[in-house]
């Protein structure tokens, strides 16, 4: 008797574990580790454009003192990136990822200005130390794009299983919910045309 | 190779909503889809990759396209090195010399294992310092062959994992495990109850380790099988809640690297890109 309700107990376990992972619990599981490890990836490549900028703004000081507006931009949106806390609990928080993303966007604009102003420096463009530095700053801003692109994905195939029947059930059950994503940036700088004046120097 | 060319078209058609350069086939070292180089400089750069290759084990390729509109090249770039996959997947070093004639853009797509070495400013200047001036002087087979040159250089003073040529193992092991576990338990439950002479057992035990040879390749884990249901089956679950130890061959590495040999196949062996490198113009 004692032997029966023992193997019964396994066989009902062994059943409940193939039962799990038809709900899609496993495969939840894993698309949320994905989704944690591509953010992590996101943030260690944002980490090391921060990481850049106070080179990058002491060198190109050195031949363009005049740039003021723009140095400053550039301090000042890096400041700001830094103020924001994020961590691993970002991704499940609307708000706190969009606030992010912006202050990020930011940065990437007064990087771009600082980028154009640049090529009014002939000295400046021939330091070596400072091509090397926009080497660095130009790989970074494609690391970027490819762990945002790869994170962007990543929550996409999760939500995509979290809402299709019957993971939803499941993910209902287990409390794991559709996450947000970054979207396109400054979508009003992308919508509007960009001004051209040749009548101004 | 005829059906081959049809499909490939046949894909450009499909594509043609979306219109990006599709990636070409991984068949070689060197890929010039503009025959640009000659047969020689072609065979030439092959060899140096494929020695050093067989040498240090970083994977590189050389790609020429006319153009990869209406991607920017880093996009085109990270798609070609994603499918091919160049480098051994753990040390993920692999590298790519991109050059699309036409828009006058080339890149270096650098794998995450080699970042270290052949970083971002590295390969600017091999771009800017080596290849450029070549390019500008319409000496593409010398540019294209100083920059690897010099890509190989930089690489070589990297500390990689020595090459090898581990046998392929079955991917499969890995993921079927827990549901062959479960399907062994039941197995085993049910030849409990129905069947009763202990050679019957073993029997059902070598049935079962068949089929789990057949799903996994593997001859320690097939035999496991064997005696777990066996022993499973003769004395039922009762006395035992832990089970035999298995030990599972943790294989996912699949080396593609260096099989040059046979059919003439040349595959990356699943090294990782990250969008390191740099890229410029001519």
């Amino acid at each position: 008797m004692h032997r029966i309700r023992t193997s019964l107990f396994l066989l009902c376990t062994a059943l409940f574990t193939s039962l799990l992972s038809g709900c899609g619990y496993n495969s939840m599981q894993a698309q949320d580790e994905g989704i944690k490890a591509s953010w992590s990836e996101v943030l260690n490549q944002y980490q090391r454009r921060a990481d850049l900028v106070p080179n990058l703004v002491s060198t190109v000081q050195g031949y363009a003192q005049q740039e003021k507006d723009v140095l400053i931009g550039v301090t000042q949106a890096r400041a700001k990136v830094g103020a924001i806390n994020v961590n691993s609990d970002t991704i499940n928080d609307a708000a706190k990822l969009k606030e992010f993303q912006a202050a990020q966007g930011d940065l990437t604009q007064a990087l771009s200005r600082l980028m154009v102003v640049t090529e009014n420096y002939p000295q400046l463009k021939s330091d070596r130390l400072f091509s090397d530095l926009q080497a660095q700053l130009e790989g970074t801003e494609n690391r970027i794009t490819v762990a945002r692109n790869r994170y962007i994905e990543a929550v996409q195939t999760y939500n995509v299983t979290v809402r299709s029947f019957p993971n939803n059930l499941t993910a209902k059950m287990f409390g794991m919910a559709v996450k947000p994503s970054f979207t396109v940036e400054n979508e009003k700088a992308i919508s509007t045309a960009p001004k051209v004046d040749f009548g101004k120097k | 190779m005829r059906w081959l060319g049809g499909l490939l078209a046949l894909l450009l058609l499909a594509s043609a909503a979306t219109a990006l350069v599709p990636v070409p086939a991984l068949k070689a070292r060197v890929t010039d889809l503009t025959s640009t180089l000659s047969a020689e400089d072609s065979a030439s750069l092959e060899a140096t990759l494929n020695a050093f290759e067989t040498r240090k084990g970083a994977q590189l390729a050389v790609l020429i396209v006319p153009s990869t509109q209406p991607e920017a090249i880093e996009q085109y770039s990270l798609r070609v090195a994603e499918a091919w996959k160049l480098g051994r997947a753990k040390p993920d070093d692999g590298a790519l010399l991109l050059i699309a004639k036409d828009d006058h853009r080339m890149r270096i797509e650098v794998g995450y294992g080699l970042e270290g070495a052949l970083n971002d400013a590295t390969s600017k200047r091999i771009i800017d310092e080596i290849i450029t001036p070549k390019f500008k002087a319409g000496d593409f087979a010398g540019g294209i062959r100083d920059g690897v040159g010099q890509m190989l250089a930089v690489i070589d003073g990297e500390a990689l994992p020595p090459p090898s040529n581990p046998p392929r193992q079955s991917g499969a092991t890995q993921n079927n495990f827990g549901g062959m576990m479960v399907g062994l338990l039941i197995f085993a439950g049910l030849m409990h109850k129905i069947l009763r002479s202990g050679v019957a057992k073993l029997m059902a035990g070598v049935v079962a380790g068949g089929l789990v040879f057949v799903l996994s390749h593997s001859l320690i884990i097939a035999l496991a099988a064997v005696a777990v249901i066996w022993v499973l089956s003769l004395i039922g679950f009762g006395p035992l809640m832990t089970g035999g130890s298995y030990y599972a061959s943790s294989g996912r590495g699949g080396f593609g690297g260096d099989r040059f040999g046979g059919g003439g196949g040349f595959s990356g062996g699943g090294g990782g890109f990250g969008g390191g490198g740099a890229s410029g113009g001519w």
